[in-house]
């Protein structure tokens, strides 16, 4: 184990190497031959799932009513709530030990600040940062803001410029008519700032999700009130070299087939952990209904779309690549489609949440993916011009309901002209993209494959604070992430490296 | 010229420095000028092999294939206003097109433009960004082979009538930044509008010909003498 862990760090290792003595949940040899080989994956979750991947409680209702089990009464006013949302956040479960979501904190805080000064609000909600960073580090707890422009989300977008923390990750709701271009130039400045807030298409999420959603951890778009059992991702590159054959084989044989195989790992681990784990049956979170079993779904995730489909093409003698040729393009999206319709018609367990069905995810990569494109970017070094780029990627938006992010990177010249990059913002989501990020070549901030970590923190390795720090280091060193085509993309997801 | 084709050097499908939000930018071919300090020469000459000729439905296609992302359309140069009648037509087909007709026109002009091609233009167009090289006279001359008279004038008519959304000040190290020139610039200007919005264009010598490459690029601590100076003088509304 790395020896410059923190004591949490450690201790998180420790436990991931326990249960990992235990046999994991039972799958055919085929099944398991596909993870071994690691063209499926489950993130190195662990041998035996006690809690689930990713989860959402409703935060407001504690606020409101309090807590039995927390020994909490209704918050009266923003000091109780700030204390109360740290003492809750202390008792969420999560795969990297931190609460994935921390709530709308706008929308939470908002009743709790009447009759306080702007400077009163600063102060208080500037030391709850603080708190959150520093007691939570780990770039994948994760903010919401509402569509609404207001004085916390002014303060919060404030704060996030004043502390420049890697901790929380920020997704703002943008609503075409509800949100306002002040309100975006002032999001898109916090972003130049410190690469946060991530933007996301709220009419979209709605419609797929319903009203009570939130992005969490790195862009998985989830009902508040559930969450997602586990994630278990497709490596499209890989199943292509795998087999021999051209498109058609793809389409008949192999697609079908390791699609099955994913959704066998995946039912295996949901049943593990509803039936034979005692999460669902002995939360606290589930006992006071701040969590249900039935808001609950899976995430079926996919990546490596792009070499899947240049491979794909050279089989079948054509030369243009993904985000370059049309005819490239074409097959990109037969391939998500195709993928979506089958992953609609494989009944899950215990997936209320979706009615019985995965949500589909375009998977943002691990530290440890070498030469493979998360989800369905373009590879890093080859994205075409924005605008080609911007349409080559939104036309798979539509078919992940549980998020896929594209990162463009942007060069100084947006800093001079902030409408600019609303206007491209109301552009992606009027042309069909979900969620959207960026960064300036020029912060200390990079966006690693959804979440942040400082470029000074990755040159003070070994030894880092936030755990996402060490996933950052490696997906550097692997996948060059630092080498992004200024204007361009990349997001996304956990590797629990301590749990391998 | 036929009114309904365009002389082109460039046509870009996003740009976030040729006026408010995201544009796409019509370089047209050909200036009036012929500035020593210029970072585009290639698109001086009015008939070079390099530029070709597009049509107004053609520049009306490549203009659709930005929307939804842009929130309009400039015309840059070269000169502009030179192809003025087709700035005039291509500027009522947007706002007559209905999927363009939300689309903010800008002119981006050296300012050597005679008044009625501006009061023909006034119609069709949302905004000017007018370059102004140097308020001096005889540098103004020797900068870009012109008076500034009409430069001058097309300032203050572009603002009178409501038009003129920024002048850009091209500062060149020891040329035409001392503080006094900045003053006397500024003063001028805010004295024809006080809530004028001004930009500093920082000369850089990549892209100009060899008679400018000897002179040194603006450094960080020029832009913030540039700035400072500027504000003490009154300009509220620096970009």
């Amino acid at each position: 184990m790395n020896p410059n862990f923190t004591y949490k760090q450690r201790v998180m290792g420790l436990a991931g190497l326990a249960e990992n003595l235990l046999e994991p949940p039972t799958v055919s040899d085929e099944c398991r031959i596909a993870l071994e080989k690691r063209i499926i994956c489950d993130m190195y979750e662990g041998n035996a799932p006690y809690r689930a991947r990713y989860i959402l409680p409703d935060y407001k209702k504690v606020l409101e009513i309090g807590s039995e089990f927390l020994e909490l009464e209704p918050a009266n006013n923003l000091d109780e709530a700030l204390a109360y949302l740290l003492i809750m956040y202390s008792q969420t479960p999560s795969i990297t030990g931190y609460p994935v979501y921390l709530g709308d904190l706008d929308t939470l805080l908002l009743p709790y600040s009447t009759g306080l000064s702007d400077e009163d609000l600063h102060k208080k909600l500037r030391l709850f940062w603080i708190s959150m960073d520093r007691m939570f580090p780990d770039a994948f707890a994760h903010t919401n803001l509402s569509p609404t422009y207001n004085r916390i989300a002014k303060i919060i977008l404030q704060l996030e410029r004043e502390l420049l923390q890697v901790v929380p990750n920020i997704s703002l709701k943008v609503d075409p008519e509800l949100t306002s271009d002040e309100y975006l130039r002032d999001g898109v400045e916090t972003v130049f700032a410190c690469g946060k807030p991530h933007f996301i298409n709220d009419p979209m999420m709605q419609k797929d999700l319903g009203p009570r959603y939130a992005a969490v951890s790195c862009y998985n778009s989830l009902k508040i009130g559930g969450g997602s059992h586990t994630l278990v991702r497709l490596n499209l590159k890989e199943i292509v070299k795998a087999t021999q054959g051209g498109v058609d084989d793809f389409f008949d044989t192999t697609l079908p087939r390791y699609i099955a195989l994913t959704a066998e790992l995946m039912e295996s681990r949901i049943k593990f952990l509803v039936e034979v784990s005692p999460f669902f049956d002995s939360s606290w979170l589930v006992r006071e209904g701040l969590i249900s079993l039935d808001n609950f779904s899976v995430m079926f995730g996919i990546f490596g779309l792009a070499e899947a489909v240049n491979l794909l093409q050279e089989r079948e003698g054509h030369t243009g690549l993904y985000g370059h040729s049309e005819t490239a393009n074409e097959l990109s999206y037969r391939i998500t489609s195709t993928i979506a319709d089958m992953v609609a018609g494989i009944e899950m367990p215990y997936c209320k949440g979706n009615n019985g069905r995965a949500f589909l995810h375009s998977q943002s990569g691990i530290d440890l993916d070498i030469d493979v494109t998360a989800g369905t970017r373009i590879p890093i070094g080859t994205e075409p011009a924005l605008i080609q780029h911007l349409k080559t990627v939104s036309r798979h938006h539509h078919l992940f309901a549980s998020g896929v992010s594209d990162i463009l990177s942007f060069d100084e010249t947006a800093v001079a002209n902030p409408q600019a990059i609303v206007d491209i913002i109301r552009g992606a989501f009027l042309s069909g993209m979900r969620d959207f990020t960026f960064n300036l070549e020029s912060n200390d901030f990079i966006r690693i494959t959804g979440y942040l970590v400082r470029k000074s923190d990755l040159l003070k390795m070994p030894e880092a604070r936030h755990s996402s720090t060490f996933l950052g280091a490696g997906a550097v060193a692997g996948s060059r992430v630092d080498q992004r085509k200024v204007k361009r993309v990349m997001s996304h997801e956990s590797s629990p490296l301590f749990n391998g | 010229m036929k009114a309904h084709h365009c002389l082109t050097a460039d046509v870009i499908p996003f740009s976030w420095v040729d006026g408010p939000g995201n544009r796409f930018v019509l370089f047209m071919q050909g200036c009036n000028f012929n500035c020593i300090a210029c970072h585009n020469p290639q698109t001086i000459p009015l008939q070079p092999p390099k530029a070709k000729m597009l049509s107004i439905n053609e520049v009306i296609t490549r203009i659709k294939n930005s929307i939804p992302y842009i929130s309009g359309v400039t015309v840059s140069g070269g000169e502009a206003t030179i192809q003025f009648e087709f700035i005039e037509e291509l500027f009522k087909t947007i706002k007559l097109t209905p999927e363009l007709a939300h689309l903010t026109t800008f002119i981006d002009s050296n300012g050597n433009t005679p008044r009625p091609i501006w009061e023909l233009l006034a119609p069709v167009t949302d905004g000017v960004m007018v370059d102004l090289k140097v308020l001096d006279p005889v540098k103004h001359q020797a900068l870009t082979g012109h008076t500034h008279e009409s430069v001058l004038n097309s300032i203050k008519f572009l603002a009178a009538r409501g038009l003129l959304y920024e002048v850009r000040l091209l500062l060149i190290p020891g040329i035409n930044d001392s503080d006094i020139e900045l003053r006397d610039t500024a003063n001028y200007l805010l004295s024809i509008d006080p809530l004028m919005r001004l930009k500093i264009n920082a000369f850089k010598s990549h892209g100009v010909r060899a008679s400018a490459r000897g002179w040194r690029d603006v450094c960080e601590d020029d832009c913030e003498r540039y700035r400072n100076v500027l504000t003490q003088s009154g300009v509220v509304n620096l970009a």
